[in-house]
Order: structure tokens, then C-alpha cells, then sequence
């Protein structure tokens, strides 16, 4: 039974679009908060993993060239990839990245540090990236902010494309820090309906013996 | 006549949805963002969301064994 096709299901087209709007005035970089805020929001209202399961647009990138342009390999992602402590580990990771960045654009704010003209890919290689930025009547910090928060999503799309290449077209949802967050989120969600199933259970406080 | 075997998920399930997609019987859900479902009334064992996930967590088993 085919599945019938949403608007959703085209939202792969953000991703080459936001890196490519990058490519041309890196102050598009910020619009990038918006795959960062959503899945959160819909995950502590929730909506569970929403928007991984629905509404990611990488993740439709990642299927559409690992699995309609047979790009991947389809290996399996290897165990220690699946592991708690790896899916884990990485999200500490890259929330240090994040906040080394931020202190960065604070830096840069500050007028303690010059403004850093370029993209920064794994975390080490610098593309010079100076045509992207033209000046602007923005504050300084916006553009290192903007720069900071560009090196890290070409990054992480750069490593979901590898992963994809080599194992499964989706391997990169297994370790990526927003599913693991949303996900975490969306079991604490649970552990707490839980308990409060469990009180409500025990505080029936006549003596019917009925559960309320 | 129901299959033999069906579909079982493992604590590996990272909730991503891909299995969800390529069910043909539409038979798996993702439970409150935590993990997948399979409903085992619906689930003929073609194993496509074996093939599919990334985390590796279903496994294709005999229908009496599973839970
Ligand atoms: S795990 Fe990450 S890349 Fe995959 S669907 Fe969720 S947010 Fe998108
Ligand atoms: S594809 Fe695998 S990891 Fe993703 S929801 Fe289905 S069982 Fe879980
Ligand atoms: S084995 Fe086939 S029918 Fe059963 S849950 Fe997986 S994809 Fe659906």
C-alpha cells in the first residue's frame, strides 16, 4: 500500500536551500534557529519526536539521496554507534562545541576578540568564507554567531552525508544530538505520566478499593 | 492466515521513524517519542523495516516467541 505524499514530506528542499543561502550572505545562518527550537518545543509540549518523525528536513535529505538516489551503501551502523554511551558522548560533545561558540560571538561582542571571517569545518578546518559576508549594519556578534552556527550545521550535515554513504541512508538519526534530545525529553515525559499514574492510583483516599 | 513471523523492536530504537515510513501494512507507531510500536495483528513479517533501520533495533521473529 503506497503511502499517500504530504506538503511534509517535501521539506528536504530546506536543507540545500539553507546551506545554500549561507553560501551567498552568512547572516541566513540564523535562520538555522529554527531546526533547533521546534524539535525542542514539540518534544516538551508532547509531541514526542514530532518532528523527526514528520517534519526534519535533513532527515528527508538523508533518505531521499541515500535511498531514492541509492547513494548508501545500506551496511548496518556499526553497534558502538548505537550505544548509549556514543549517542550520549556525542551530544555532550556538540553542546560543548555549541557553547564554545557562543562564548566566541560573546567575545566578539565584548570587542575583546576581532570578528572570525570564517566557516570552520569538523571543528578544525577553516574555509575562508569572506564573500559571505559583506558587512552589515548588524552588530558584529550577529555575524560571528552567524559564522559559528554555519561551520556547525555544514558540519553536521557534512558527517550525515558520510554516515550515509557508508551504512544506512539514516544512520546519522541514530547519534544526532537533536533526536537523542528529543527523545531524552520525551522519556522523562513518560517516567513523569508514570509516576503520576501511579500516585493517582494510591491517593484515593476512601475506601472504595477502586482505582480512580 | 497470519504470518509466521513478525516484526520486534529492541531497546536500540531511537524513535527516528524511518520503520513507520516503509511498513506497507502501516502496522508500527512511534510510542509518546520513545520508541517503536509494532501492532502484531497487522504486521505480515515482509521485514522492510528490518531492512530500514538505522539503529538496527527489529528483529524479524517466530510469531509464537514474540511478545
Ligand atoms: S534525528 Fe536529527 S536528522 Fe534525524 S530526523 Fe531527527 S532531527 Fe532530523
Ligand atoms: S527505524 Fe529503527 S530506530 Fe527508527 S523508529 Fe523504527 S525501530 Fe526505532
Ligand atoms: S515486518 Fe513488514 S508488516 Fe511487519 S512491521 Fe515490519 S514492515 Fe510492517
Amino acid at each position: 500500500m503506497k503511502q499517500k505524499k504530504h506538503w511534509y514530506d517535501f521539506l528536504w528542499i530546506v536543507t540545500p536551500i539553507y546551506l545554500g543561502l549561507g553560501f551567498f550572505n552568512i547572516m541566513f545562518a540564523w535562520l538555522g534557529m529554527i531546526f533547533f527550537s521546534v524539535p525542542l518545543v514539540i518534544a516538551i509540549f508532547g509531541g514526542g519526536k514530532l518532528y523527526c518523525n514528520r517534519y526534519c528536513d535533513r532527515g528527508q535529505f538523508l533518505s531521499l539521496l541515500g535511498t531514492k538516489l541509492k547513494l548508501s551503501r545500506n551496511r548496518p551502523t556499526p553497534r558502538w554507534m548505537v550505544s548509549p554511551i556514543f549517542r550520549y558522548g556525542f551530544l555532550i560533545f556538540f553542546f560543548a562545541m555549541f557553547f564554545q561558540m557562543l562564548f566566541t560571538t560573546y567575545l566578539v561582542g565584548a570587542g575583546a576578540q576581532s570578528l572570525k571571517e570564517f566557516v570552520t569545518l569538523f571543528w578544525t578546518f577553516r574555509l575562508p568564507w569572506h564573500w559571505a559576508y559583506h558587512g552589515t549594519a548588524l552588530p558584529t556578534w550577529m555575524a560571528q554567531f552567524a559564522f559559528g552556527f554555519y561551520s556547525l550545521m555544514l558540519t553536521s550535515t557534512l558527517i550525515g552525508i558520510l554516515v550515509m554513504l557508508i551504512f544506512k541512508p539514516r544512520s546519522w538519526c541514530v547519534f544526532c544530538p537533536m533526536g537523542t534530545m528529543t527523545q531524552l525529553i520525551s522519556k522523562i515525559k513518560v517516567g513523569k505520566m508514570k509516576k503520576n499514574e501511579t500516585q493517582a492510583r494510591y491517593s484515593c483516599e476512601c475506601s472504595c478499593n477502586k482505582t480512580p | 492466515m497470519k504470518s509466521k513471523r513478525c516484526a520486534q523492536v529492541s531497546q536500540n530504537c531511537v524513535a527516528c521513524g524511518c520503520c513507520v515510513k516503509v511498513c506497507p501494512m502501516q502496522a508500527i507507531s512511534i510510542w509518546h517519542g520513545v520508541a517503536a510500536q509494532v501492532n502484531l495483528e497487522q504486521c505480515v513479517g515482509c521485514g522492510k523495516c528490518e531492512k530500514e533501520c538505522p539503529a538496527g533495533a527489529i528483529v524479524l521473529m517466530e510469531r509464537e516467541n514474540a511478545q
